[in-house]
């Protein structure tokens, strides 16, 4: 070594070369840059469903997903560091929901993974999650997290599950609109769910289930679905997902006009719909569930006035730039919520990066009431750690005038139903 | 050594040794898991497609059948591994027997048509009894029933060595099948049905064999996709998973053994990069298919082997 220094470095240069690199060092740029290692992003893969038949609910999830990020940087970010987050189009299917999942992890070093609606790309992707060891947000409804189905790594903070929304449901229909009801909803698990739990629901308040009618997912029309309601029906229960809503209510309206049972729908059936949409008039003075009020109400809280402007909606739910793109304003809230339970999580744990998942997942799983904030515009909620999912309020809304008014908020304990799972007995 | 022998070893070897050496990183190797499990059944589809000439809109239909086969008999009734494919085999054959049956009651266009509505059927199916399939959402097959031969199937190593295997087992029986006298005999239906009819060859009995072969691979390659990565679900029963195999043939090179693979390989890190490049990466996809599609009709391999290497088989 000395031999080489010698040869080709005299100490004349050798001082002159420190010296350089002492002054790079000192520049100002390169400071900041040594400060950037301990305050790099904390990087989250959202899984988002650009293409597929959850197109329209990815549009706004990712809307959505971008302004809790901009809120939660621009308040100075997580521990200190900035939120970045790394989109992939899930193609709302299983397979490939998997292989975001694997690109988060493996590829981009995410700290977390987050987001996606559909169940069956949650039930598909939640098993690489846990093999991944990837903490996997979801922010989907179905009843899979609580159901003990997936693993400890797959957690819904942020939107309350479909067993709990539609059995909070039985008692308002029961005793305002009839006690004989038949439903309609698509045959497959979401309609299943919908058709099992409002069932048990409903007849445990003294109700009756009249029919079921089950409608093939492919279906495009229909008409021919229609003619099998009894006609003793008090109350037509509606839900129906994906590209065929709209038909789905306009042929329900042809069927009935303004005569026919009472109706009461979950927003599915025209989540991301202009009710303004020439048809829909018959819809007036029917009932729906909303996970959050379309539009903004009398009671408007200033949380969710804050969490609207943010994402931009405007009072009827629509984009403020394009009053014809409607949000999915029932879902979407899930994506601010859950963003700011892991910011919350995080910050619990002294989240410092990869290694501190394990910790993350502790400290969101010994989290318990979340109250009304801005970082819960849609109502307070109470989490359950054990089974990694949340309950809150059920909104229903009337539609008055081609807009839906709030009706009935149900509790948070109207919601709830016995555990089926302890998450927290498995291991990491 | 044969030249055709010495080339799938090589491709085989060169996919070892890129684990061995640890070439590959965590993402790729996962990924590669993957795509060796599909272009197994790729291996399926080109059996009926490539060498036969029978285009199959159904293929859905026979992966998973494999794919439930085995996984409903872990999820329901605790099967071992091995027990759970050796049944996705039987269901798979039996399965490929029947429609085949059927299905070649008929030709051409009619031949797409009637296997496409048999796939439908199977997806409608797996819907309706929901009650025991889980439906659309399908379910998971957890971690402790993925032991085989106390390996555990969802290390990624072990993985990653289960797709290889798999994939190496039904490239064999492919080069088996396209050098015998059998497979000679299912080129000769695909140039010229007719011919071979004439020369006395049973035509209808050759094609119901590959279809049972076909049908029975990618059956095997839908129970095997099952348990290593824990999901079964109806999208895998869904007409685009009939397409996949068919694009994967046509790029790679249909009646070619390694078309498949290279057709899977280069769908997918398409996908994977043209989706790091832009939100619209379906663009990209669609852009990349055309050129192929004008500029390597034949496909990849295809296209090596017209113009280069006559004896790839």
């Amino acid at each position: 070594m000395k031999k080489i220094l010698k040869a080709n470095i005299s100490r004349r240069k050798l001082m002159k070369g420190i010296a350089s690199v002492g002054s790079i060092v000192a520049m100002p740029g390169f400071v900041s840059y040594s400060q950037a290692a301990s305050s790099s992003p904390i990087k989250i893969g959202f899984q988002v469903h650009r293409t597929g038949i959850g197109a329209a609910y990815g549009r706004w999830y990712d809307r959505t997903t971008q302004a809790a990020v901009k809120i939660i940087n621009d308040s100075g970010g997580i521990n200190g560091r900035p939120l970045e987050i790394i989109a992939e189009d899930d193609g709302t299917d299983p397979k490939r929901g998997a292989e975001a999942l694997e690109k988060f992890a493996n590829q981009h070093d995410c700290d977390v993974a987050f987001g996606t609606l559909f169940s069956h790309v949650v039930i598909g992707s939640a098993p690489r999650a846990g093999e991944l060891k990837l903490p996997y947000f979801v922010v989907s409804e179905g009843h899979h997290v609580a159901s003990g189905m997936l693993n400890r790594y797959t957690l819904q903070p942020g939107i309350t599950d479909v067993k709990s929304q539609v059995q909070a449901m039985a008692p308002f229909v029961k005793d305002n609109l009839g006690k004989k009801v038949t439903m309609v909803y698509p045959d497959f698990a979401f309609g299943h769910d919908h058709r099992d739990y409002f069932s048990a629901a409903f007849e445990s308040q003294g109700g009756q289930i009249i029919a079921k009618v089950p409608i093939p997912p492919t279906e495009s029309s229909f008409s021919k679905y229609f003619p099998k309601i009894p006609r003793d029906t008090e109350v037509l229960y509606h839900v129906m997902v994906g590209p065929a809503v709209l038909t789905f209510v306009k042929e329900l309206g042809e069927f009935y006009g303004s005569k026919g049972p009472k109706l009461f729908g979950f927003i599915d059936s025209v989540e991301a719909v202009d009710l303004s949409t020439p048809g829909l008039e018959f819809l007036d003075g029917s009932y729906f569930w909303e996970g959050n009020p379309r539009y903004a109400q009398a009671n408007q809280t200033d949380h969710d006035k804050f969490y609207r402007n943010a994402v931009g909606v405007d009072s009827n739910g629509a984009s403020v730039s394009d009053p014809k793109d409607v949000s999915t304003y029932a879902h979407m809230f899930g994506c601010w919520e859950t963003l700011h339970i892991i910011k919350k999580g995080m910050e619990k744990s002294g989240y410092s990066g990869i290694k501190d998942r394990a910790k993350l997942i502790e400290a969101v799983e010994s989290m318990t009431s979340m109250p009304l904030s801005q970082a819960h515009p849609q109502g307070a909620k109470i989490f359950n750690g054990k089974t990694h999912q949340t309950f809150g309020h059920q909104y229903i809304t009337k539609m008055t005038n081609g807009k839906l008014v709030l009706a009935h908020t149900t509790s948070i304990e109207d919601t709830f139903y016995p555990d089926e799972v302890d998450y927290t007995k498995q291991s990491f | 050594m044969r030249k055709d022998l010495i080339l799938h070893l090589s491709a085989l070897s060169v996919l070892l040794l890129l684990e061995l050496l640890g070439i590959f990183s965590e993402y790729h190797q996962g990924n590669f898991a993957r795509i060796l499990v599909l272009a197994a059944y790729g291996v399926g589809y080109n059996i009926l497609f490539g060498y036969t000439g029978l285009l199959s809109l159904g293929h859905a239909l026979f992966f998973s059948a494999g794919l439930y086969a085995s996984g409903l008999s872990i999820y329901h009734l605790d099967y071992e591994i091995g027990q759970s494919i050796i049944l996705a085999i039987g269901i798979s054959a039996f399965i490929s027997s029947l429609i085949g049956f059927l299905a070649l009651r008929t030709i051409g266009v009619s031949f797409m048509i009637v296997t496409l509505m048999f796939s439908q059927i199977a997806y409608l199916c797996i819907l309706y009894f929901g009650s025991i399939t889980r439906g659309d959402e399908g379910f998971v097959i957890q971690q402790s029933s993925r032991i085989f031969f106390s390996l555990d199937l969802s290390n990624p190593t072990i993985r990653y060595y289960s797709a290889l295997l798999i994939f190496s087992l039904c490239i064999f029986i492919n080069l088996w099948i396209a050098k015998s006298s059998f497979g000679r005999v299912l080129v000769a239906i695909r140039e010229n049905s007719d011919r071979a009819l004439m020369l006395g060859y049973n035509v209808q009995s050759y094609k119901l064999l590959s279809i049972i072969i076909s049908g029975t691979i990618s059956g095997f390659a839908g129970a095997c996709y099952g348990i290593l990565f824990g999901y079964v679900g109806a999208s895998f029963a869904t007409v685009s998973y009939s397409i996949f195999p068919l694009l994967w043939v046509l790029i790679g090179g249909a009646g070619t053994v390694l078309g498949p693979l290279v057709g899977a390989i280069f769908m997918f890190y398409l996908i994977d990069y043209a989706s790091d490049i832009t939100d619209a990466y379906m663009i990209i996809v669609g852009v990349s298919l055309l050129i192929v599609t004008l500029f390597a009709r034949r496909g990849l391999l295809g296209e090596l082997r017209y113009r280069f290497f006559k004896w790839i088989p």
